[in-house]
């Protein structure tokens, strides 16, 4: 019966016009400088680097690397301000700026929309819809735990830390940088952030926001740089806390870095996530959860499903919807509302995912991969997935952290759960199907910290998130995420 | 009729619920005051590698069994050592305490291992949440153990040392692999013949005597291992563990600064700080789609 099926044919009806964003009303700099005690000041080292647009390889801006001596001064403006403003502030009057900072990225949102889309390379519709509403909504959610933390912590008088140091990674920019500086300042810390070399923009209009919130100078910092300014500002001998999301394996770099300093820490690593469907899934809305789960923001998701779980039952009819639903996906401009799969973030990314796609090649898995075409200039990878993949293939152990699918098949409940949990990671699982029973019996069995059951990427700031094992520790967003940035001392 | 011979224990180590010699066959003389009191066992590497297999296997046992059940296990083990209560204090007097100080530690452990017990069912309650996310979804978070961890015990005090570290963290499901102080040795080895009394699954608690410096090497570098939890104020000493705990991150907790005694010593942060958070999302249909929009 199988043999007989073939895929959906389109025949180009799906082509739709371009819808592109406007990029008129958007004031971009030729140069940034960094942003340290409420100024925004030349860099010690007088270099500065490009950061180009991923989907066309054109440079937007040029951007200050911040040395050695540029993060000790944002360390001391952040330890100035913890001293003389942020750590004497009532909680009511803290919560009041972060509030103002929320309703100010409301009011710019178009434009940060339209800077991560071209800094960054994701679709338009994402950044629009996802990660500038979100970095928003985080702002304001922990706004109002400023003058209510002794509410989460029974028995506790929840204390300040003081400087805490942030670095973020390239995917969500602007909402990575919300999810780091709204619960550091809600629990009356100060905040150096470096956000990724590739992807300094939107924090920089960040600063620039910040500003206009007239928010105390030195509460908020950003420095930017490539991990050479990370490092530093993770050997910073002033620093309390630091809060890292990226790889696991700088994540263990920074952590044998910070060993035996009694410096607290916040681990968002890597995934390799199991989405699991089962034979009783409503098969049609599971499928476009996996396309979500994988292809969403080109699989640059730490807590992408990248690892699926078919019941061997549905493989077939799963794949060939799968497949069908890949073809009608729309790569191209990040800037056109109607595009699906933007650019891959940068050239290395792009090298690091196709020499993934030559290993699951050589390693006998079958590729099969959205025929479409590709810019002329710019990172692209079509979306991708492999069958035949055994649990033993490098594609289905490491994080890709690309549009690239393995799929893999069980038998029985039991055979998932072991698969699925045979990994060093643990960050995140999806599970699909009807039978309510069936969801708690996985999702209080897989190893993880965020479980999504027949739904996947779904984010919220009341939210936790964080992962188990080797994808790291703590948690952000929710009651949870207020944890990592607070001394519980003892009620007397 | 001449004097009776005792009859003298042998100390042997504790794992998978079996009481075994070290499989490297060394020992170290335990001597107080000059006075031979016993023979205890050198753990070895690979005695520490079985204690970390008997531990995981546990967990699938142990940490499903229900909240309730756990509670009345910890209990148990209360119950148990409240009936020998005379032989712990002996056996600490004998190492070098002074009696009422050996009498104030036991009855203080006992009480601790109530006061966890009772947490078992509660940790969830006080401190999960249901959070009110924006979208059409319920979602929750509940706090889950961790899976295998390292205690590494203080010398002093040697039974309310292991109580206040151990019960926290297996409480919430996890399994122990524990290492007992080198100087007061015998009350580590005696607790393990309470835990193979009180429904403990085997496995569950595992425990090693030997020499501490060789044996933790090998614990924070174990790749099944989930955290640490030590008692040691040395900075050297905690560097170099969270050195090693960095192989896996695991997660490593220093109690040092609580005391043995007293209020802030017996909390529940110390059971959450070895648990993991998981929170889980489902959708809500929402056939109206009456969503507030604005």
């Amino acid at each position: 019966m199988s043999s007989k099926i073939t895929p959906l044919e389109f025949n180009g009806c799906w082509d739709l016009s371009p819808a592109l964003e406007s990029t008129k009303h958007i004031k971009l700099k030729k140069q940034y400088e960094l942003f340290i005690n409420g100024k925004f000041v030349k860099p010690k080292s007088e270099n500065y680097f490009a950061s180009i647009n991923p989907s066309n390889e054109e440079k937007l801006s040029m951007i200050a690397e911040a040395s050695d001596n540029d993060v000790k001064d944002a360390v001391s403006s952040a330890r100035g301000a913890y001293n003389k403003y942020w750590s004497k502030m009532p909680p009511k009057e803290r919560g009041k700026y972060i509030f103002r900072i929320a309703r100010l990225v409301q009011e710019k949102a178009k434009e940060f929309a339209v800077l991560e889309t071209m800094d960054g390379g994701k679709p338009i519709r994402e950044s629009r819809d996802i990660d500038v509403p979100l970095a928003a909504a985080h702002f304001f959610y922990y706004a109002g735990w400023a003058d209510k933390l002794q509410y989460a912590f029974p028995n506790r008088n929840p204390m300040s830390i003081g400087v805490a140091g942030q670095i973020i990674p390239w995917n969500f920019p602007l909402m990575m940088a919300a999810w780091k500086i709204a619960p550091a300042l809600a629990t009356g810390n100060t905040v150096v952030l470096k956000p990724s070399e590739t992807t300094s923009i939107t924090a920089l209009k960040l600063a620039e926001l910040i500003q206009e919130a007239d928010l105390p100078p030195g509460v908020v910092n950003i420095i930017t740089g490539d991990g050479g300014t990370g490092e530093n500002l993770v050997n910073h001998n002033d620093i309390d806390k630091i809060a890292f999301t990226g790889s696991t394996k700088v994540g263990k770099l920074i952590m044998k870095a910070i060993a035996g300093k009694n410096i607290k820490s916040t681990m968002e690593l890597g995934g390799k996530a199991a989405n699991i469907i089962f034979e009783d899934a409503p098969l049609d809305q599971a499928v476009e959860g996996i396309i979500n789960g994988i292809f969403f923001n080109q699989g640059h998701v730490c807590c992408a499903g990248s690892r699926l779980f078919v019941q061997e039952s549905v493989f077939e009819v799963v794949t060939r919807k799968l497949k069908d639903r890949i073809q009608s996906l729309i790569l191209g401009n990040p800037l056109d509302k109607n595009t699906d799969i933007g650019a891959i973030n940068s050239k290395e990314q792009l090298n690091t995912i196709n020499n993934y796609l030559n290993i699951g090649k050589k390693e006998g898995a079958e590729i099969f991969q959205l025929d479409c075409n590709i810019p002329a200039k710019g990172f692209w990878c079509p979306p991708t997935l492999f069958t035949n993949v055994s649990q033993s293939h490098l594609i289905a152990k490491e994080e890709i952290f690309g549009p690239v699918l393995a799929i893999q098949t069980f038998r029985t409940i039991k055979e998932v759960i072991s698969k699925a949990n045979n990994t060093p990671y643990g960050l995140s699982a999806g599970v699909w199907t009807e039978k309510g029973s069936k969801i708690f019996n996985l999702t209080s069995k897989i190893n993880a910290g965020v479980i999504w059951a027949n739904t996947y990427n779904k984010f919220d700031p009341t939210s936790p998130f964080g992962g188990y094992k080797e994808s790291g520790h703590g948690r952000e967003g929710g009651l949870q995420g207020l944890l990592p940035y607070l001394n519980l001392q003892h009620v007397k | 009729m001449s004097n009776r011979i005792n009859v003298s224990k042998t100390y042997k180590i504790f794992i998978g619920g079996k009481f075994l010699r070290t499989e490297s066959g060394r020992y170290y003389k335990l001597e107080v005051k000059n006075k031979f009191i016993a023979n205890i066992c050198l753990s070895s590497k690979k005695d520490l590698r079985n204690a970390v297999v008997a531990s995981r296997n546990a967990f699938d046992v142990w940490s499903r069994f229900s909240a309730y059940k756990r509670s009345q296990i910890l209990y148990r083990i209360a119950e148990m050592m409240e009936g020998r209560k005379a032989q712990f204090i002996e056996e600490i007097i004998l190492q070098g305490i002074n009696p009422s100080t050996a009498k104030k530690e036991i009855n203080t452990s006992i009480d601790r291992i109530i006061y966890y017990a009772g947490w078992a069912d509660k940790i969830n309650q006080v401190f999960g949440s249901i959070n009110p996310i924006a979208s059409s979804h319920f979602n929750f978070s509940l706090f889950e153990p961790m899976g295998v961890v390292g205690i590494v015990l203080p010398e002093t005090p040697s039974i309310l040392g292991l109580v206040s570290m151990l019960c926290p963290v297996i409480l919430s499901g996890n399994t122990a692999v524990l290492i007992s102080s080198e100087s007061i040795p015998l009350s580590a080895v005696t607790f393990a013949e309470v835990l193979l009394n009180s429904d403990v699954p085997n496995g569950c608690v595992n425990i090693l005597t030997g020499k501490k410096i060789e044996l933790i090497p090998h614990l924070t570098k174990h790749m099944d291992v989930n955290a640490i939890f030590l008692n040691n104020d040395d900075k050297e000493f905690q560097k170099n563990i969270e050195l090693d705990a960095a192989s896996n991150l695991k997660r490593v907790i220093l109690s040092s600064g609580i005391g043995w005694t007293g209020n802030v010593s017996e909390n529940p942060y110390i059971v959450t700080n070895f648990m993991e958070t998981k929170t889980t999302w489902h959708p809500i249909e929402n056939i109206s789609d009456s969503e507030n929009m604005y």
